[in-house]
């Protein structure tokens, strides 16, 4: 029943939902990024964020740092955060928590297969995969030759085996039908998603749709952007839509028939919300689009927490932290080529 | 609640203590009631057992009982799921536990109430007298 979850829900998740709210209070403030912004070099930054959450992280690591080392401690602290969080969990919230990782199991993936493809070394494509998508077997992915064999080989076995019943084709692996792999599996893992969260009913169900239904639009729209120009047709453009969101049916239809950027941003503002994010941009630039997309994404994310008493506050946690962690990114890659003013251009204040 | 968010703010350890006692205060009420309750049980001649007077008191002890038990459990959901909040808004701003302290105090009169009006009800409880 929806407005009666507060009765039980601290049963179950009530330590867990604390944990996470305890989490969001460490995320970084737009004071620390402006001290960080004003870093000359990664050694600074490393100062600055030791007096943050990431300190005992980032105490050990010799200079001269690098960007990437940066980059994989915050990882590995989101990492042992989510791992924490997983062991205490009872069902259903443990299914939702690893809901939440099979988007970066889905990407490993797809890495593993592009890199093997181009002859790369499989231990070196390994460390380049994100933590929190590593499942079993997966360095078994190197020796597939096409889809089928992947599957039985690997995926079988994993949470991804149903997402890959809707791409299973004789074609051989290569750079395009990899692509269209990719998106087509994440659109099956989106659906899945949401199907579950409905099923779980009461605010997470509410909340989560909200969440989701973006996600799906926006790959809608970065999927068209991405397949103007290519020999994707239009039919093909259509299956890897997801099956919800604001922009299905209707808004579906129309992006697919689309052809330029400028046709995109007709279709789009047609639809309130995505009005406001297209209205930021002028005429002709997409760059910004990406920004925009984040922006409004953490606007919702922090929404999230405004309510109690359920799950979408873990999601909307983890992809805070992502955010987080694509900001340090792009500030220590700024400091370190120097291009401080640039630093602006793509870091979004969560708070 | 309690425990995860004091994981990151040890501090409201000891002040989010007093919704975990509210939640006892509401316990405490109902061994008061059962006690002046049965201090109202009388045993009643046969004879006399089926006299309208008797009845009476007899479904006047019962429900009040059955008064303090409900409004007593609803008022300990209650200050058990604003503890809950309260606890976390502490947690990451201190100035907001008095503020929810005051809603948690509201709730708890819910239990007061269900006291009050089974003392009321079991106050006038009388037995017809022996005859």
């Amino acid at each position: 029943m929806y407005g009666f979850e507060a009765m039980t829900f601290n049963i179950h998740g009530g330590y867990l939902e604390a944990i996470v709210r305890g989490h969001r209070s460490g995320l970084l403030t737009a004071a620390d990024y402006n001290n960080l912004c004003q870093c000359e070099t990664l050694d600074d930054i490393k100062m600055h964020l030791s007096a943050t959450e990431y300190g005992p992280y980032l105490q050990n690591e010799p200079s001269p740092l690098h960007t990437t080392t940066i980059v994989e401690k915050c990882t590995l602290k989101l990492v042992d955060e989510y791992k924490h969080m997983l062991c205490q969990a009872t069902e259903p919230l443990s299914t939702f928590l690893e809901y939440i990782t099979y988007g970066h199991m889905i990407d490993n993936v797809v890495l593993i297969v592009t890199g093997t493809l181009h002859e790369r070394d499989v231990n070196e494509l390994l460390e380049k995969c994100h933590p929190l998508g590593m499942f079993d077997s997966i360095a078994t992915l190197a020796v597939a030759q096409n889809m089928r064999e992947l599957y039985r080989l690997v995926l079988v076995d994993t949470p991804l085996a149903p997402y890959f019943s809707e791409c299973i084709t004789s074609e051989d692996l290569d750079d395009m039908n990899i692509e269209i792999m990719r998106n087509t599996l994440y659109k099956a893992y989106l659906e899945d998603f949401y199907r579950f969260c409905k099923k779980l009913g009461g605010a997470t169900a509410e909340i989560m749709s909200d969440l989701l239904a973006f996600e799906a639009d926006r790959r809608a729209v970065n999927i068209t952007i991405n397949s103007i120009g290519t020999e994707l047709t239009r039919d093909d453009r259509r299956k890897l839509y997801s099956s919800f969101g604001l922009l299905y049916p209707y808004g579906h239809e129309e992006l697919a028939v689309c052809e330029d950027i400028d046709q995109v941003r007709g279709v789009m503002e047609k639809y309130p919300p995505y009005q406001s994010i297209f209205a930021k941009m002028s005429y002709g630039e997409s760059q910004m689009l990406d920004k925009a997309f984040y922006e409004e994404e953490v606007k919702r994310e922090c929404l999230a927490f405004e309510q109690q008493f359920h799950y979408g506050v873990f999601f909307a946690y983890m992809r805070l932290r992502e955010q987080e962690i694509r900001n340090l990114m792009w500030i220590s890659e700024c400091v370190a080529q120097n291009q401080k003013s640039r630093v602006h251009d793509s870091v979004v204040f969560i708070f | 609640s309690l425990i995860g968010a004091a994981i990151k703010a040890p501090r409201i350890t000891s002040k989010n203590l007093i919704s975990v006692i509210f939640c006892e205060a509401v316990a405490i009420y109902g061994v008061i009631v059962a006690i002046i309750l049965q201090t109202k049980l009388e045993s009643v001649p046969a004879s006399r057992i089926y006299d309208a007077e008797s009845l009476r008191a007899g479904y006047a002890i019962f429900a009040s009982g059955i008064i303090v038990g409900f409004a007593n459990l609803v008022c300990g959901l209650c200050v058990g799921i604003i503890g809950s909040s309260c606890a976390l808004s502490d947690a990451q701003n201190s100035s907001l536990f008095v503020k929810i302290l005051v809603i948690e105090i509201f709730g708890s009169a819910l239990g007061l109430f269900g006291v009050i009006v089974g003392i009321i009800m079991s106050a006038q409880a009388s037995w017809p007298s022996k005859a």
